[in-house]
């Protein structure tokens, strides 16, 4: 019997093993791996500063309680905004879709929330929205947000598949420090929306808290 | 050819990965508790400064559970049942040991190493896959040299024929490496520039959509080649082994192997309904998860018809309890996994508190029984020793059968209202409440599930404390038990 012989030639059990297991992500994600690439129309990367929020966002792990992705139903609609579409995405490395919604989706938190209710939000949640199980980020106010590393992410991936960032994006360090400036006036523009004396201090002093660059990626959210 | 005298194994490296299962799963079952108590007293959240915020600790409790716990758990069984089912030692290829113990190390140093790096924030964000690239790299050589182990051992074979629990390691191997090498592709931006911004920060090699799909075949798939594949194989190997009774059926166990190994990658997009992947394939995800409880319920049932006749050996042997009850929340968890994956039910269920009910219906009494299990069959083979108390296995048992009991019934319900909450509309078709009610409601069915953890991790001490004392304080014993493990 087949199997039997199978048995006994381990060499030939485990290929046979590597191609059953291969069919499903050859069939399922393989053919329309183009096509979901590709962002809508006139979509525009995110700024360094938003990047940098981005990766605020992940290192404190929001999307382990938040979702991006607002499915095409009457009541998601109705409390979220337009449904989500795969171009929207196309720019997002990685996706940030979340598996679980302890607190309400983010997809276009941007439409409907402003620079200084998260600023509040994110001191103390529970007293903006009574009952909140949500904690405070209070160190987001004092620890910086590392926007060297989001340059050279933006960098990276307008080397690598071609995101549509200007000819300015160059891995030298000359670049960045010329590219700083846009960053700082960008985290200006967000504090001046803030009322905390400490994070206005340190963003006029060319330092960017975790705080304006999260705000600035939420506030992109839309 | 073969000699009759009996084979002299070498159990060194299935103890030290026996200790490291014990470990980690004491760690990622304490911080699973304290972030399920976040969830019920926010107040809890900050015992740490910025590292003690449930958003930081819940992708630690995830990892030191599959990476640590469940990871080791399979390197220990394999390094004591490999030997056993290939009818050869260890200690018979210096090579080996070698191999062996140099993934001991690698694995337990980069293991606490990745640990610590998602307490300050160091995280890739895909589930299940956090590890920023350096990880990853230390992952794939232990992977490897795990790899090497058990070719190496099936290259040195007496025993021809491979058992049914070594094709179950050896899809184990297989799968994870496909699955971990393609979903963690990344590019490190340090060396991607002339050394701009940190050396630990990569960007994912898929964007949007596609990122998705792959993280979800991998994230549903890691869940199969981890916390399926080789549990499926230990239990084919203990359940017979402590029963003294032959597995019912080669056939079934063909069949549902076989079966496994094609359906099961294709219900990864079963995570994703409802979302931006093309209809087609979450439609294939649906459909394929429907299938899967065919060789899902056919391991299960095959272990199920091992008992038959032997039936006492329930009422008589805590350990054939564990593996029994284990395979029944195999069989709960596998066809409640199909009824989620129904789109309409997944649009009630999809980002509520069912999703960890399940998960942990299939882990906390499937997972973690069928290993506990197998180190109690282990312990006294391997440390020549009774096993210290049964009265304390059975303590232990009910204890932690009532947590999982609890864990999944306030889920359920936790779930579904949530569920159901968010969509409830008025006469008028506004919607109902505020997101805000939907949490508050929540919070009686999160105190449940924190008491569920409390219980869970009592009982996991118990384990690991009659683990202890079998090693130094339980009856010697001078020869090895051929069937059931003895007990004080």
């Amino acid at each position: 019997m087949f199997f039997h012989w199978l048995e006994k030639n381990p060499f030939f059990f485990a290929s046979a093993i590597s191609i059953v297991i291969s069919f499903a992500g050859l069939i399922e994600i393989v053919p329309n791996f183009a096509k979901a690439a590709k962002p809508l129309v006139d979509m525009k990367p995110r700024s360094v500063l938003e990047l940098a929020g981005k990766n605020v966002y992940m290192k404190d792990g929001c999307m382990t309680c938040h979702s991006q992705m607002i499915r095409p139903f009457k009541s998601e609609t109705d409390r979220y905004g337009d449904y989500s579409l795969s171009g929207e995405y196309a720019y997002d490395r990685p996706f940030l879709w979340g598996s679980k919604r302890t607190g309400p989706d983010l997809h276009r938190v941007g439409n409907y929330r402003t620079t200084d209710w998260h600023e509040n939000h994110m001191l103390n949640p529970a007293e903006i929205v009574p009952g909140s199980i949500m904690p405070a980020y209070k160190h987001q106010f004092t620890n910086l947000a590392d926007i060297e590393t989001a340059y050279a992410e933006a960098v990276t991936v307008k080397n690598a598949f071609h995101t549509p960032y200007g000819d300015e994006f160059q891995g030298t360090r000359a670049a960045w420090d010329a590219h700083k400036t846009k960053v700082l006036a960008d985290a200006a523009a967000i504090a001046a929306d803030m009322k905390n004396q400490d994070v206005k201090d340190a963003v006029a002093k060319g330092e960017v808290p975790e705080i304006v660059a999260l705000i600035a990626y939420l506030n992109s959210l839309k | 050819m073969q000699s009759n005298a009996a084979l002299e194994y070498d159990y060194s490296l299935a103890k030290k990965f026996t200790f490291l299962t014990i470990l980690f799963g004491f760690l990622g079952m304490l911080v699973g508790t304290i972030i399920a108590a976040q969830m019920a007293f926010p107040e809890l959240n900050y015992l740490l400064g910025e590292y003690g915020t449930f958003s930081r600790l819940r992708p630690i409790h995830t990892n030191t559970v599959v990476f640590g716990f469940t990871v080791s758990g399979i390197f220990a069984t394999w390094f004591y049942l490999g030997q056993r089912v290939l009818k050869v030692s260890m200690a018979e290829s210096k090579f080996l040991m070698i191999i062996g113990n140099l993934q001991f190390w690698i694995y337990f140093v980069g293991a606490l190493l990745a640990t610590v790096s998602l307490l300050f924030g160091v995280s890739a964000s895909k589930e299940y896959a956090e590890y920023e690239w350096p990880f990853d790299l230390v992952v794939v050589v232990v992977w490897v040299l795990w790899g090497i182990g058990i070719m190496g051992l099936i290259g040195i074979r007496r025993e021809k024929a491979l058992y049914i629990s070594v094709w179950y390691y050896l899809a184990c191997f297989l799968g994870i490496a496909m699955l971990y090498l393609f979903n963690n592709m990344s590019i490190p931006t340090y060396f991607a520039t002339e050394g701009l911004g940190s050396m630990l920060h990569s960007v994912s090699m898929y964007s949007g959509t596609n990122d998705a799909l792959v993280q979800w075949w991998y994230g549903h798939n890691a869940v199969a080649f981890g916390f399926t594949v080789p549990i499926v194989g230990m239990i084919y190997y203990f359940l017979p082994k402590e029963s003294g009774q032959a597995i019912y059926s080669y056939k079934l166990s063909l069949l549902s192997f076989w079966g496994l190994m094609f359906v099961y990658l294709w219900a990864g997009s079963h995570h994703l309904l409802w979302s931006t992947v093309p209809d087609w394939m979450q439609t294939m995800g649906s459909a394929f998860s429907v299938v899967l409880i065919l060789p899902s319920w056919g391991s299960a049932i095959n272990m199920l018809l091992t008992m038959k006749g032997e039936w006492n050996q329930l009422t008589e042997n805590p350990l054939i309890k564990f593996m029994v009850l284990a395979s029944t929340f195999y069989m709960l968890s596998t066809i409640e996994g199909p009824i989620q994956a129904i789109k309409s039910v997944n649009a009630i269920a999809h980002f509520t508190d069912w999703i960890p009910g399940h998960v942990h219906d299939g882990v906390l009494g499937w997972v973690v029984f069928m290993i506990m299990a197998a180190i109690f069959h282990m312990a006294p083979r391997m440390f020549k020793r009774e096993l210290y108390s049964k009265k304390m296995m059975e303590q232990q048992f009910w204890l932690q059968t009532t947590a999982v009991v609890l864990y999944f019934t306030s889920m359920w319900i936790a779930g579904i209202t949530q569920g159901m909450m968010w969509r409830a509309v008025d006469e008028y078709g506004n919607l109902m409440y505020s997101f805000i009610d939907t949490v508050t409601v929540l919070h009686p069915y999160y105190v449940i599930r924190t008491v569920a953890g409390v219980l869970y991790l009592t009982g996991f001490v118990m384990f690991a404390y009659n683990i202890y004392k079998t090693m130094t304080a339980g009856k010697v014993l001078t020869q090895e038990p051929q069937f059931r493990t003895p007990m004080a």
